[in-house]
């Protein structure tokens, strides 16, 4: 018994590679080339030979040969067609590779994904007016009763005009689904302790204000809230612990942002904000300079909130007191 | 490599798809299922488990030769697969449990088996197996190490069984092509379409036909060969997502 061929890693890894594509003979699709990879899948840019477009396909690792996932995913595709928002990348088409392997296709963005965009743009405002648009998509969906369950930097692209496009709708609830026992699968970084203890009973739009405070958490330091280097132990101490509060991680951060996300990120569902338009509202506040709702400022605090909210009165009130202050030393003399 | 090799139990043909697992085929009370059973789980655990006791155990190549031949006809006779429960997690990490546990007694008892004393000897290719280790030195931890030889293996058999479907089917030509382009090392590289059409007197469409259906083919037994060493779908699941390619990207 030799146990087969003596295969080096680089043989092994190509090995992966070539099982790892798809056949997409009797579809309507061909293959053009492999743009990426995360928890749940493969990407492709492949075109639809019908339309002559290019489109974006995703090959899930979800094997299905009782075809149960893709009839899912199918009825989940035709309540997503109804979401027409600006800021939403809808699915288009759902199907079943001769393998059992699911995949549903999406429009083809042409744009860079969330946490690419970040390290070009310094901007902190600039930052939270896009993750505003992403809560615009993710409000516009909670209210239709579509909660996405997966929301994370690698799911939100950034337009060529500076739109936000947030993808993959609906995939988390078909994963959810077909995992026996609700086994929780995907980056965890992002997930909310209900989803991490892979309680899907109590998972609704709560579940993503939870990670809207985590895409929060990135775009304000670079990181996300929890090392998701570590997969499995991510989970447990996403159920046990808050994470690392952002101002440790960089003072300069304001602390009204840091309680909004600790705010969007509570552990339990019901100390959330209730609604993704909630976060918005909150981030609207603290880019008028005014209080948020998530913070109980100090005195101090909000005298210099005051002080910045209304620099130039300030700077002429100072300047009438200097001079007011010049008259009254020169006249003594 | 030396080709010296018989199976255990029969030919290499594998169970119809409607059969046990060879993971729940071990715990069978019928004598010929588990003995199938057993071939499977060998094929597929032998080498890893060869390389771990070489590697984790620290054990010359003897030594190792004699303590994979005795834990597997021990596991054999003292029935060690029937406590494997699904539940509580993977079969590839239960037997990796069940062989340190197994190589840490025979160290304290140091009653271990000296080599060919067992009566039986398992057919195995450990000269083959002492190459790979040569050759490829393990980096990273045991049970990584462990893990990664048995996705290594489970190619292996794959490519095995993509060898003899196609001499079955006629189709030769079509696993040539396969291991001349999928198959090639990192020393010797991979040759274009092109130049595999010229080295086999087709036309490049007829190569891209035929490693097309040799994928395809590779990708079924590949996953038949999984399901044979899983316990149900749950595992299957995970393990085929780690086979899928659920790691950074492969450049090609």
């Amino acid at each position: 018994m030799s146990g087969g061929p003596m295969l080096d890693d680089e043989v092994v890894r190509h090995l992966k590679g070539v099982v790892d594509l798809p056949d997409l003979s009797g579809t309507r699709y061909r293959l053009l080339r492999r743009l990426g990879q995360g928890g749940m899948g493969t990407v492709y840019l492949a075109e639809d030979e019908d339309l002559g477009r290019e489109v974006a396909l995703k090959v899930l690792f979800l094997l299905d040969a009782a075809g149960e996932a893709a009839r899912h995913l199918l009825a989940e595709a035709r309540l997503l067609a109804r979401l027409e928002h600006p800021n939403i990348v809808p699915i288009h088409d759902v199907g079943t590779l001769p393998d059992g392997r699911v995949f549903y296709v999406m429009t083809y963005v042409r744009g860079k994904r969330l946490d690419a965009w970040w390290a070009g743009t310094p901007s902190r405002p600039v930052h939270l007016r896009l993750f505003q648009k992403i809560c615009d998509a993710v409000e516009f969906a909670n209210a239709r009763g579509i909660v996405h369950r997966d929301l994370k930097p690698e799911n939100v692209m950034v337009g060529p005009f500076g739109e936000a496009l947030v993808m993959d709708w609906g995939v988390a609830k078909v994963r959810d689904a077909s995992e026996a026992g609700g086994a929780v699968v995907g980056t965890p970084a992002y997930m909310a302790p209900e989803q991490a203890r892979g309680d899907v009973q109590r998972i609704d739009a709560r579940t993503d204000v939870y990670a809207l405070g985590a895409i929060l958490y990135y775009l304000l330091s670079g990181r996300p809230p929890y090392d998701a280097s570590t997969g499995a132990s991510v989970l447990e101490v996403i159920s046990r612990r808050p994470p690392r509060p952002l101002r440790e991680v960089d003072p300069a951060i304001p602390r009204p942002l840091q309680a909004i996300c600790s705010r969007a990120m509570a552990r339990e569902p019901r100390e959330r904000y209730a609604t993704a338009r909630e976060i918005s509202e909150d981030i609207d506040r603290f880019l008028d300079r005014l209080p948020v709702r998530a913070h109980r400022e100090t005195p101090l605090e909000r005298a210099s909130r005051f002080v910045d909210r209304n620099r130039v009165l300030v700077y002429l009130v100072a300047a009438y007191l200097v001079m007011r202050a010049i008259v009254v030393m020169v006249t003594a003399r | 490599m030396p080709h010296d090799d018989t199976d255990i139990g029969g030919g290499r043909s594998r169970f119809p798809t409607t059969r046990l697992s060879a993971v729940l085929g071990a715990q069978s009370a019928e004598t010929e299922v588990r003995a199938r059973s057993f071939e499977a789980l060998i094929a597929a655990y032998w080498k890893p488990v060869y390389k771990h006791v070489r590697i984790r155990w620290k054990k010359s190549n003897e030594d190792a030769k004699d303590l994979t031949q005795a834990f597997f006809l021990r596991a054999m006779e003292k029935d060690f697969f029937d406590s494997y429960d699904r539940e509580k997690g993977r079969f590839r990490t239960f037997l990796r449990t069940c062989l340190d546990r197994f190589v840490s007694n025979e160290e304290k008892s140091e009653k271990r088996l000296k080599r060919g004393g067992g009566g039986i000897v398992l057919p195995l290719d450990f000269d083959g197996a002492e190459a790979e280790l040569q050759s490829s030195p393990p980096c990273g931890d045991p049970e990584r190490f462990f893990d990664a030889e048995w996705v290594r293996t489970l190619f292996g058999l794959a490519i095995e069984a993509l060898r003899a479907e196609c001499a079955s089917r006629g189709k030769e030509a079509h696993f040539r092509l396969f291991a001349r382009h999928d198959l090639a090392d990192s020393g010797s590289g991979r040759p274009t379409y092109a130049a595999l059409a010229a080295e086999f007197g087709l036309k490049t469409t007829d190569v891209t036909n035929y490693l097309a259906f040799a994928r395809g083919e590779f990708r079924r037994l590949l996953l038949a060969t999984l399901r044979d060493l899983t316990a149900g779908d749950e595992e299957y699941r995970r393990e085929a997502r780690l086979l899928l390619g659920a790691e950074p990207e492969d450049p090609s």
